[in-house]
This record gives structure tokens, C-alpha cells and sequence, in this order.
């Protein structure tokens, strides 16, 4: 039986006139994650955006096909329907938004209102709720929000664009808890499946990947094991990484 | 009109005339001023008020410049060290007359407090409003103005408000101006002494065929005095200007001016701030910002599983949110509900 729940086909996303992804193929099955990693301006986040829907990453090529249905066209409200769930590296700052209200509305999408306060203190937000949507957080407290708002959602493909970025090693693991969760990775049958970004593997730590790729200059460079990926990322640095691996193919 | 479309028109700016949730209720209708209850605080036409009390007139016409014609409208006092629980609401509603001359006067003597609730609107299409407000804040006593206007769409509104505030006294004024109108101007000005302190927010949206030209204008004469101006303002097709003006006239005062605007679609929003410092201690300063909604914010709202329509709604109602810090709970939602009310006709 076909266990793909989502499928990137040839896909090509440009951004204001400009081309930022070309041909990119991946193909992720239930219960699986995926390490994305890759320098900075490769085009993780493009491709984060692209699948979440955002309408100005416009896909010139190829589809996107989530759970056996076409969803290049769809707006983003629709798929988080279909239960595709994406945390942001840098959320914008939302004036008059209460936390809380958007926590309330999470939790109704998902229908995790009974999970509301466990997840509250799980991810340390009590004294967050009643503040403006991300305004005057810290790093840390931004990244935690964005988790809080996904756990509740219960979304069954998990996008994370750098959850681990510009946060400190306290907070890394109260994250890393909320990841594992949310990906059911402590559980055999796990249907969940998603995409990590990381930029510098720490999350790695935390949560375990199933497979880890390299996005280079907009196309997929490297597959493989995320932690063979990440060492020889450590040791060469992205470009000799890149280099070795298009060797070997 | 029926009742019932009168009472619902009053319930949208503020009108409750309901003595479990106010402490008293004023009502003029054209020309004709009536108090329906009161408790606390005395509440008269000002007519009346001018022809009981000899002594008022050393309140009349002295911080609004005086104008020829007929006027009538609400006087209020607080007696000293009273502090009225509920809120009082007056209502000045154009009904037939084709113009309505308004002048209310209230005073709130030392150590009292009260918190007034203003609801203007009409019945009329077409029609000129003129109102003249003069409020007196004594030493040590708080004050808190919130007028709710909804006019029609040939309605012309020319309100004019002078606010004195003494010594350790406190003066927030909220202006809310959520419907069509044909013109208004308003540059409402307080007048600050020693420590005193005012915080003037106003929530504006201009519909299409509207003129709008509103300031706040604060004089910091006494040491140490301190004031806030917040403004938003949407248009949505309508023209407007939004002013502000600061002027520091003694030592230590503070003030700062905050005037954010959107256009949603299409309209004109023009923003003149003034800092004006006549000392050099003073620390007075100002931003200004108009934009129009963030897609990036939209799109974030929308992967939280809200719709197009229902995040562009939740970002504009995050964008008339106005913090003000001692509203009290009651008038909060007040305001909301009003905002709640436009939100639709935004989109």
C-alpha cells in the first residue's frame, strides 16, 4: 500500500519575478520526518511557505500533492483543513491580537479545547495569553507560541522552520518535548509526518529524523541519514558537503 | 421611528437609559433636553442650570469661545469627593430641526470622579450638529469622557470641547466615529495644570463621501503635567485629517503623540503631528505610521485556519484595539461592542 502523504513533484517557486526553487522532488511517508537543512538563502522557508500556500510564493512548475489530492491551488485556510500545520522562524507581530484568542481558535480547528491548559504549562505561556500576537517576545517565547498554537491545531503534516533558532538551551528542550509530541515520535504507530528545518542541528538532539536532505541554491542536493548529514556538515561545511555528495551519486 | 428602532439606535452609541447599569440619563431630542433619572450627581439642562445657578456663568463660554444662537443641553456636576459608581450617559439625538446647537457643562469638584458616556446620532439624513463642551476638572478629581457618535450619511457635526484640569487632576477622553458622515471637525483642547493629566484616544473610520478633520490638543502649562494623545483611523474612501498637537509651556512635562491610519481599498489619510515646547525641560515626542493591512499578517492568521474575510476582520479589529490604561471594564465594552459593529461594513 502507497503510505505517501505528501508528494513534491518538479516543483518551481518564484518570488517577486524571482525563480528561488527549481525541480524539487521529495516524497515523505506516514509517520515519517524529515531533516531539512541547508545555508542560509538556499530556500527552506521558500519551500515551507510554498506548501503552507502563501500567494506570494507562486509555483510556476510542477504540484504539490497532500494525502492523494492536488493542492497547488488551494488557499492555505483549506489546508490546514486538510491538516497541514507550519510554525514560523520569525512570526509577525500582531498589534491588538490577543495570544489568547488565537490559542482559543487553535484549539477549536483542531478540537483540543481539553488540551488547552496542559499545553499552556507544558510550554510555559501562562503569563503570555492576555499579551499582544508575538509583540515584545523574546526568542524563545516566540518559538514556544508557535508551538503552543500547532500542538492544539493537531495538524497530521508538521512544518517547522528553525524551531531551534536563537533559542537558549533551556528552552531548546521544553521545544524538543513539544516536537516530540506533536510528531508522535515516542509512538510505534505514528501517523504523523512533517518537515524540520534546522540550521544548525540542534534540535536533532531532542527529536529524532527519520532521513535528513540538503537544499542547495534552490534544488535538493544531498539524502541520506540526518546525523551522517549534519557530521559531515560540521566538519566541511555546506559546500564541500554538497560537492562530496554529488560525487558519490 | 418606533421605539423600539429609537432605543436600538440609542444602544449603538452607548444609551442604555437603564438605572441598574447607569447612574444617570440624559436624553435631548432637537431642542428638547430631558433627565430621565439620577442619582449621585446632578444633572440639569444647562438652560436651567444657568437660570438656578448665578454663579455658573463664570463656567460658561470661558474655554470655548462664544458662538450667537440658541443653545441648550447638559449640565452635570459632581459633588466634592464623590465618586459616581455606575456611568452617566447623555444622549443628543437630531430628530426634525434641521440644525441642533448643543452646550453642555460639567464640572467635577475636587476629589470626585465620574465617568460619562456621550451618545450623539440622528434620525436625519441631513442636518448640522453643533456642540459645544466645556468640562472642569478640579484638584484631585478624575474625569473620563466617552462619546460614541453615529451619523448619517448628509449630516453635518461640528463639535467644539474645551477641558480644564487642576492641580493632581485626570481627564481620559475617548472618541469613537465608527458611520458615515458628511463632515466633521473637531480639535478638542485641554488645558493642563501642576501634575495633571490627560489621555486623549480617538478611533475614526472614514467611509466613502466622508470628510473627516480631528486633533486633540493638549496646553502642558503646570510643572510636571502629562499627556497622551492615540489616534487610529481607518478610511475606507473617505477623507481624513488627523492632528495632534503638544505644546509644553512649564517644567517636566511630558507628552507624547501616537497617530497610527489605514486605508483599506481607497482614500486619503493625512497625519500632522505638532510638538510645540516653550521650555527647555520638557520631553515631548510623537510617531506616526498609515499603511494598509500585511499580507504576511493575513497569511499568517489564515495557517491558524481563520478565512481570508475573518483574518483581515481580526486585524483590523486588533488595529482599532486602543489600550488605555484606568478605562474602566464597563465602557471597554462599550467600545468593543461598537467596533464590533463596523467590523463587517469594513470588509
Amino acid at each position: 500500500m502507497d503510505k505517501g502523504v505528501m508528494r513534491i513533484v518538479n516543483l518551481g517557486v518564484e518570488v517577486n519575478g524571482k525563480r528561488i526553487l527549481q525541480n524539487v522532488n521529495l516524497y515523505i511517508q506516514e509517520g515519517q520526518t524529515l531533516a531539512l537543512f541547508g545555508p542560509n538563502g538556499s530556500g527552506k522557508s521558500t519551500l515551507l511557505m510554498a506548501i503552507a500556500g502563501h500567494p506570494n510564493y507562486k509555483i510556476y512548475d510542477g504540484r504539490i500533492i497532500f494525502k492523494g489530492k492536488d493542492i497547488t491551488d488551494l488557499p492555505a485556510n483549506e489546508r490546514v483543513k486538510m491538516g497541514i500545520g507550519v510554525s514560523y522562524q520569525n512570526p509577525p507581530k500582531i498589534s491588538g491580537v490577543k495570544l489568547r484568542d488565537i490559542v482559543k481558535h487553535c484549539a477549536r480547528i483542531g478540537g483540543t479545547e481539553d488540551k488547552i491548559e496542559e499545553y499552556v504549562k507544558l510550554l510555559k505561556m501562562e503569563n503570555l495569553l492576555d499579551r499582544d500576537l508575538n509583540v515584545g517576545f523574546s526568542g524563545g517565547e516566540v518559538k514556544r507560541s508557535e508551538l503552543l498554537q500547532l500542538l492544539l491545531m493537531n495538524p497530521e503534516f508538521v512544518m517547522l522552520d528553525e524551531p531551534d533558532s536563537g533559542v537558549d538551551l533551556e528552552n531548546v528542550a521544553v521545544i524538543g518535548e513539544a516536537i516530540k509530541i506533536l510528531l508522535e515520535r515516542d509512538r510505534k504507530d505514528r501517523k504523523k509526518s512533517g518537515i524540520i528545518i534546522t540550521h544548525t542541528g540542534q534540535i536533532l538532539k531532542y527529536v529524532d529524523a527519520d532521513y535528513g536532505v540538503i537544499m542547495y541554491k534552490g534544488r535538493i542536493a544531498c539524502m541520506g541519514d540526518p546525523y551522517d548529514i549534519l557530521k559531515t556538515v560540521e566538519r566541511f561545511g555546506y559546500e564541500e558537503c554538497v560537492r562530496k555528495c554529488l560525487r558519490t551519486l | 421611528m418606533s421605539e423600539d428602532s429609537l432605543k436600538e439606535d440609542l444602544k449603538k452609541v452607548g444609551i442604555e437609559n437603564d438605572p441598574s447599569k447607569r447612574s444617570a440619563s440624559f436624553i435631548m431630542i432637537d431642542d428638547q433636553p430631558k433627565v430621565s433619572f439620577a442619582r449621585g450627581v446632578e444633572i440639569l439642562s444647562t438652560k436651567e442650570a444657568l437660570k438656578r445657578y448665578g454663579w455658573l456663568e463664570e463656567f460658561s463660554w470661558k474655554l470655548v469661545e462664544r458662538q450667537e444662537g440658541d443653545f441648550d443641553g447638559y449640565f452635570i456636576r459632581v459633588p466634592r469627593g464623590v465618586k459616581v459608581e455606575f456611568p452617566v450617559e447623555a444622549c443628543l439625538y437630531l430628530k426634525r430641526i434641521k440644525s441642533q446647537n448643543v452646550h453642555n457643562i460639567v464640572i467635577v469638584e475636587e476629589n470626585a470622579e465620574l465617568n460619562l458616556i456621550t451618545g450623539c446620532t440622528s434620525e436625519r439624513l441631513s442636518g448640522v450638529h453643533y456642540g459645544i463642551s466645556e468640562f472642569y476638572v478640579k484638584r484631585n478629581a478624575k474625569l473620563t469622557f466617552t462619546m460614541i457618535h453615529n451619523w448619517k450619511e448628509e449630516n453635518e457635526v461640528l463639535p467644539k470641547t474645551g477641558i480644564k484640569v487642576e492641580e493632581n487632576g485626570v481627564f481620559i477622553n475617548n472618541y469613537i466615529l465608527l458611520s458615515p458622515v458628511r463632515y466633521l471637525k473637531s480639535y478638542p483642547t485641554a488645558y493642563l495644570d501642576r501634575n495633571a493629566k490627560a489621555i486623549l484616544s480617538s478611533v475614526v473610520v472614514g467611509f466613502e463621501n466622508s470628510e473627516i478633520d480631528l486633533g486633540s490638543r493638549v496646553y502642558l502649562n503646570g510643572e510636571n503635567s502629562s499627556a497622551e494623545i492615540v489616534s487610529r483611523s481607518i478610511s475606507r474612501g473617505g477623507k481624513i485629517v488627523v492632528r495632534g498637537h503638544l505644546i509644553g509651556n512649564s517644567e517636566n512635562v511630558k507628552g507624547h503623540l501616537e497617530c497610527k491610519g489605514m486605508i483599506i481599498k481607497e482614500g486619503v489619510i493625512h497625519a500632522i503631528p505638532e510638538l510645540e515646547a516653550r521650555n527647555p525641560n520638557v520631553d515631548l515626542s510623537h510617531e506616526a505610521a498609515i499603511g494598509k493591512i500585511a499580507e504576511d499578517e493575513i497569511f499568517y492568521l489564515m495557517t491558524r485556519g481563520l478565512s481570508r474575510d475573518e483574518a483581515v476582520s481580526m486585524l483590523i479589529r486588533g488595529f482599532m484595539e486602543i489600550d488605555v490604561k484606568g478605562l474602566p471594564e464597563v465602557l471597554k465594552r462599550e467600545i468593543d461592542k461598537a467596533i464590533e459593529l463596523v467590523e463587517r461594513a469594513l470588509i
